[in-house]
C-alpha cells in the first residue's frame, strides 16, 4: 500500500527494518513507526477493545487514542503509532484470547449485550457472597489491559534530572514556536517540549527543544515534570507557556469504532509522513472545511472519494457505519448506502486544556465555538494558540447520530450512548458521578477524545446547556506514565571514609551502615578479630562517627540544656558519655562529650545520627539564641579506635614521649592532644569495646598514614561485626538497635544519667513524669540455656504469651555463652528470671542477667 | 508540596532543599502537668491559614529560619531570621 516516493516523507527507503508483528514478520523503513510499517504491510487490526473485544484499527495516529496499544518487547500499552521501529522488536496484541483477528472474548460483543450494560459488575457480582472468589477469578482475568511479567528483570534504567527554565513552552505547533522565539529574544533559558518525535529536529534560535517529551502536569512553584522516555526532567520554570493546541474530536454515530474509521489527522500522517495509501474508497464526514479538505488530499493519491457528507448542511436521521469482521464496509446515510473501506470523520477540535485546568485555570463552555476553553489562568502560566480557542470555528455536529448498532462515546472504555442514557436514567445526575459510573473519559486517552462528546450527550439527554454542566476535574498526569519513570534511580551517594580503600585492599567484606560503606569483617572469622582485641591489639575505623565542635561563651549552657548530663563541672581534658533525649523523653542519640577548653567541646554522635544531631543542635541554638557555634567536622576528621591490652604500649611507640600515655598521665575518660606517628591527634580514652583503648581523631587526609602505622605496630584491623560482639559482651547499648522511639533513660537502665536538679534540659519535663511511674518494659541482658542463637527481633514468650523481643544476640567466646539484650516486662526483668525465646519456631530457655557479661566491674578498660 | 521558599541567605529555592520542622510551638516552663506536656509534645494547631513555622535550608546553607506561610495556598508571606537577643 506504499505510494511512490513523495516529497516530505519521513521514511528512508534505503534502510529496511524488520520486526515481528503479532507473529508475522513485517518489514518497514527507517523512519516508520511500528503502526505505519504494519499498516503498509496490510495489517489493519491493532488491538481489541476493553469490554467488547471489538477489533480496533488506527484512528488518531497521534498517540492519543487507545486503538494501537500493544505490548512491545514485553512492555505493555505502548502506542505503536508513535513508537519508532527497531530491528528485531517483538510486537504483540493485548486483551486478546487467541489472536488479534480472532478473539475468543469477542463473544461479549455478540451474545453478551444484555450482560454488559453499564454498572453490570457493581450490581451483579455482589451476590451470592460466597460466589465472589469464583467471580473474582474470572473478572481478574478479563479485566485490565496488557500484562506485566512479574518475573521480568530490569528492562530499562530511569533517571530524574532537575532543570531550571526561564520560560518553558509546552507544545511545538506554530503558537508554541513563536512564543518560544519571542521569549528567546529576551535571553537564554527557553525550553520547548513536544510529545511528537517529529519535532526533535526543530531548529529555533536560542531555544532548547526536547522531543519526544511530554509535560505531565503543572504544579505550584512552576514545577513541570517532563516525561522524556527514560529521563524525567523536573523543570522549575519561572513562566510556563502552554501551547497544547486542540485535539480532533470523533463524531458519535453507530459503528464509529469500526476498523477503517479514522480521524483526518491520522490519515494525513499516514499519507504525508509515511507515503501510505490509507484506503481505496473513502467517505469523508465532517462539519468544517479543515476536515472536508482531506477529500482533496486523498483524491490526489488515487483514493476514490465515494461521498462527502457536510454535517453543517444536512441533519441526517440515520448515519451508520456498517462493517464485516469488524472493518468498515459502507456508510448508510438516510437509507442510502455508500460502499467504502475508509471513513474519515471529525467533529472539529477541542482545545487541549487539561494541563491548564489542573494548574488551576477555570474551564468554561464557549457558546460561540461550541467547545470548552480555559479562562482565568494561574500566576506564571500563559496559554497561546488553539488551546485558548484561537483560530477555531464553530462546529456543532449532533451530540450523537441515530441508527442501529453500538454508538461509542468513549472508545477507551467501550462506553456507548446507551450506557450514558442508562446512567442518567438511574439518577447519576452530575457529570462527575456519571463519569465514575460509566467510566467514560477514564481510559488511556484520559478524555482527550471523549470528554466533549460525553458532555454533549449528557446535555442532550438532560435537556441542559453544556455551560450548565461544566467539565469533570482535570488531574495530572496529562498522559500515562511508566511507574519506573516516577520511581527513578536512587542517586544517594555512598559515603566512604578516608581509610576506606585500605579496608578494600585488606579484603574486608564491605556493608552499608546508614549512608556509609563500612567493613563488616576482614576475614571469614569475626571471632578471631574479637579474640585479638581481648588478648592483644585491634584497630577499627570509626571515621563515620558524627563529630561536632561546640564553641563559645554559651557552649556549656547550650550543652547542659541539650543533654540530661551536667558539663559545667567538667575539667578540661575530661570526657563524659551523654545521651540526647527529646522533649517527649525518648532516647534520640548517644555519644561522648570532651571538654577541650572552657569554651570548646568536642562532641561525637552515632554514625547514622550525625546529620540529625547537627540539625537538632543548630535548631535549639536558634530557638534559645545562645552565643555558641556548632561546626560539623564529621568529614574533616578521621577516627580509629585502638583497643586491647597492648594498646597503651603500641600507642606509646608512636608518640614522642611514651610517658604521655602512661596509666597516670592518660587516665580513663581523659582527652588529650598527641602527635601520633607525626599526625596531630585528639586522643580520647574511652572503651566502647570493653578493653583498654584509645579513640584517635585526626585530619582525614592522614587517614591511611596513621592506619598503616598502627597496623605496622601490630594492631589487627577489626570490622563492625566483631565490634558488635565486643560491645554486646559489655552490655553497651546501640541507640536505634537496642532502643526504639519508645525507649527512655529509665526503661533502658540509665536512670543514673539525667541530672534532674538542673533547671532545664530537653526531655526533663517528661523524665519528671516517667520517674513517678513504673515502666512497663525494661531493657535487660539474657543468656541462652542452650547453644542456639535467636534472631534479632525474636519473640520472648512468658507463660505461652508473647511478652517481649530480642534486640541483639551473639555467640560470645569470651563469655562462653549466647548472650543478648532484650525488652521484657518489668516484673520479669529481675536477674535470674527464666523466660523463653522463640528460636527457629521452637521455644528455648533463657535467663535474664544484668547485661554486663564481660568484665562487669570495668577493670580492663580502666586499667 | 512543590512551592518555592526564599532562604534569607540564598533566595528562592525549591522546597525540596529545605527541612520542615513544623509550626512554632510554645515550650512550657516550670513543671508542666502531663496534660500540658502532652499538648506541647504531640499536639499541633494545624491551622488552615497563616502560621509561623520552622524551616532549615538543609541541603543549602544550613540556616534555620522562621517562615510565615499560608497553609491553604503555600504562599510564603515572610521569612525571618531568629533574633539571638529574643529567643523564640
Amino acid at each position: 500500500m506504499r505510494l511512490d516516493k513523495r516529497a516530505g516523507e519521513r521514511i528512508d527507503r534505503g534502510k529496511a527494518v524488520s520486526f515481528t508483528f503479532a507473529g508475522w514478520k513485517v518489514t518497514g523503513f527507517e523512519g516508520d513507526t511500528i503502526a505505519s510499517a504494519a499498516f503498509a504491510a496490510g495489517k489493519r487490526v491493532f488491538s481489541r477493545s476493553f469490554k467488547y473485544h471489538r477489533p480496533r484499527g488506527l484512528m488518531c495516529c497521534s498517540g492519543h487514542c487507545p486503538n494501537c496499544q500493544m505490548t512491545v518487547d514485553g512492555v505493555p500499552n505502548v502506542r505503536v503509532c508513535t513508537e519508532p521501529i527497531r530491528e528485531g522488536t517483538v510486537v504483540e496484541g493485548q486483551n486478546v484470547r487467541w489472536s488479534l483477528d480472532f478473539d475468543f472474548m469477542s463473544m461479549t460483543d455478540k451474545v453478551g449485550a444484555p450482560f454488559t450494560p453499564v454498572g453490570f459488575y457493581y450490581r451483579t457480582f455482589i451476590r451470592p457472597r460466597a460466589a465472589w472468589p469464583l467471580y473474582e477469578k474470572f473478572l481478574r482475568s478479563a479485566a485490565g489491559l496488557g500484562k506485566l511479567d512479574p518475573h521480568a528483570g530490569h528492562s530499562r534504567r530511569y533517571d530524574t534530572e532537575h532543570r531550571h527554565a526561564r520560560v518553558l513552552v509546552v507544545g511545538g505547533g506554530w503558537a508554541g514556536r513563536s512564543a518560544a522565539l519571542d521569549a528567546a529574544k529576551a535571553g537564554p533559558g527557553v525550553v520547548l517540549v513536544d510529545e511528537d518525535a517529529r519535532h526533535a529536529d526543530l531548529d529555533l534560535a536560542g531555544v532548547e527543544v526536547l522531543a519526544p517529551a511530554r509535560a505531565l502536569g503543572i504544579w505550584e512553584g512552576g514545577l513541570v515534570p517532563v516525561d522524556a522516555g527514560t529521563v524525567l526532567y523536573r523543570f522549575r520554570a519561572e513562566k510556563v507557556v502552554v501551547a497544547a493546541g486542540a485535539t480532533e474530536q470523533p463524531v458519535v454515530f453507530p459503528g464509529n469504532d469500526l476498523v477503517g474509521v479514522m480521524l483526518p489527522d491520522g490519515v494525513r500522517r499516514l499519507v504525508r509522513d509515511f507515503s501510505i495509501k490509507p484506503g481505496e474508497r473513502a467517505v469523508v464526514l465532517g462539519a468544517d472545511d479543515e476536515t472536508l479538505a482531506i477529500a482533496g488530499e486523498l483524491e490526489e493519491i488515487g483514493t476514490e472519494i465515494v461521498k462527502v457528507v457536510d454535517l453543517r448542511e444536512s441533519r441526517p436521521r440515520e448515519l451508520v457505519a456498517e462493517g464485516g469482521k469488524g472493518r468498515v464496509r459502507r456508510l448508510v446515510l438516510d437509507g442510502e448506502r455508500y460502499s467504502c473501506d475508509l471513513l474519515v470523520a471529525a467533529g472539529g477540535r477541542q482545545p487541549a486544556y487539561s494541563l491548564l485546568a489542573q494548574a488551576g485555570a477555570r474551564v468554561e463552555y464557549d457558546e460561540a465555538l461550541g467547545v470548552f476553553v480555559p479562562t482565568e489562568l494561574p500566576d506564571g502560566v500563559e496559554a497561546v494558540g488553539a488551546v485558548t480557542g484561537e483560530g477555531l470555528t464553530k462546529i456543532a455536529p449532533e451530540p450523537a447520530y441515530p441508527g442501529k448498532g453500538k454508538c461509542f462515546v468513549c472508545v477507551c472504555e467501550d462506553v456507548t450512548t446507551k450506557d450514558m442514557k442508562r446512567a442518567i436514567g438511574e439518577g447519576f445526575d452530575s457529570i462527575e458521578l456519571a463519569k465514575r459510573y460509566t467510566t467514560t473519559t477514564m481510559g488511556p486517552c484520559q478524555g482527550k477524545l471523549c470528554h466533549l462528546a460525553s458532555i454533549r450527550v449528557y446535555a442532550q439527554q438532560n435537556r441542559m446547556y453544556e455551560s450548565a454542566i461544566g467539565t469533570t476535574t482535570a488531574r495530572p498526569p496529562w498522559a500515562p506514565v511508566e511507574l519506573g519513570l516516577l520511581a527513578g534511580r536512587e542517586l544517594t551517594p555512598a559515603r566512604r571514609g578516608s581509610i576506606h580503600w585500605r579496608h578494600e585492599e585488606a579484603g574486608a567484606t564491605i556493608q552499608w551502615a546508614g549512608p556509609w560503606k563500612r567493613p563488616y569483617a576482614y576475614g571469614e572469622k569475626p571471632e578471631d578479630e574479637v579474640r585479638a582485641v581481648h588478648e592483644a591489639l585491634g584497630v577499627i575505623d570509626v571515621s563515620t562517627l558524627g563529630k561536632l565542635l561546640v564553641e563559645g561563651p554559651d557552649a556549656v549552657a547550650l550543652l547542659e540544656r541539650l543533654y540530661p548530663n551536667r558539663f559545667g563541672d567538667m575539667k578540661r581534658g575530661r570526657i563524659r558519655y551523654g545521651v540526647l533525649t527529646s522533649d517527649g523523653g525518648r532516647i534520640m542519640d548517644d555519644g561522648t562529650i570532651a571538654r577541650l577548653t572552657d569554651d570548646l567541646f568536642y562532641v561525637t554522635t552515632t554514625s547514622t545520627g550525625a546529620d540529625a544531631v547537627t540539625a537538632w543542635f543548630e535548631w535549639w541554638n536558634a530557638v534559645w539564641g545562645y552565643d555558641a557555634e556548632i561546626v560539623n567536622v564529621t568529614g574533616a576528621l578521621a577516627a580509629v579506635n585502638l583497643a586491647g591490652p597492648r594498646s597503651r604500649e603500641a600507642l606509646g611507640r608512636l608518640v614522642d614521649d611514651p610517658d604521655d600515655v602512661s596509666a597516670d598521665a592518660f587516665k580513663y575518660l581523659d582527652a588529650k592532644h598527641l602527635d601520633v606517628a607525626g599526625v596531630p591527634t585528639l586522643a580520647l580514652r574511652i572503651g566502647f569495646v570493653g578493653e583498654l583503648g584509645y579513640e584517635l581523631h585526626f585530619p582525614s587526609p592522614a587517614g591511611e598514614h596513621l592506619w598503616d602505622a598502627l597496623v605496622a605496630g601490630g594492631a589487627r584491623p577489626f570490622g563492625l561485626e566483631p565490634q558488635r560482639v565486643l560491645r554486646l559482651e559489655k552490655g553497651h547499648v546501640i541507640v536505634g538497635q537496642d532502643t526504639d522511639s519508645e525507649s527512655n533513660l529509665y526503661s533502658s537502665g540509665m536512670s543514673w544519667l539525667p541530672k534532674m536538679d538542673k533547671d532545664d534540659f530537653v526531655g526533663k519535663f517528661a523524665l519528671e513524669h516517667f520517674a513517678q511511674r513504673d515502666e512497663k518494659e525494661k531493657l535487660v541482658g539474657f543468656t541462652m540455656e542452650a547453644n542456639v542463637l535467636p534472631a534479632e527481633g525474636a519473640q520472648i514468650v512468658i507463660e505461652g504469651l508473647p511478652a517481649g523481643r530480642v534486640t541483639s544476640a551473639r555467640r560470645s567466646e569470651a563469655v562462653g555463652e549466647v548472650i543478648g539484650l532484650a525488652w521484657v516486662p518489668t516484673d520479669r526483668s529481675e536477674p535470674g528470671t527464666r523466660v523463653e525465646i522463640v528460636v527457629d519456631r521452637q521455644r528455648r530457655g533463657a535467663k535474664i542477667t544484668h547485661g554486663a557479661f564481660y568484665d562487669p566491674s570495668g577493670e580492663r578498660m580502666r586499667s | 508540596m512543590s512551592f518555592l521558599l526564599a532562604c534569607p541567605f540564598c533566595g528562592p529555592r525549591p522546597v525540596d532543599e529545605y527541612a520542615y520542622f513544623g509550626e512554632v510551638t510554645q515550650r512550657p516552663t516550670g513543671s508542666p502537668s502531663l496534660r500540658e506536656l502532652t499538648d506541647y509534645v504531640y499536639f499541633r494547631d494545624n491551622v488552615a491559614g497563616v502560621q509561623r513555622e520552622w524551616w532549615q535550608h538543609r541541603t543549602g546553607c544550613g540556616e534555620w529560619f522562621l517562615a510565615e506561610r499560608d497553609t491553604r495556598t503555600n504562599e510564603v508571606l515572610e521569612v525571618i531570621l531568629p533574633d539571638p537577643k529574643r529567643p523564640v
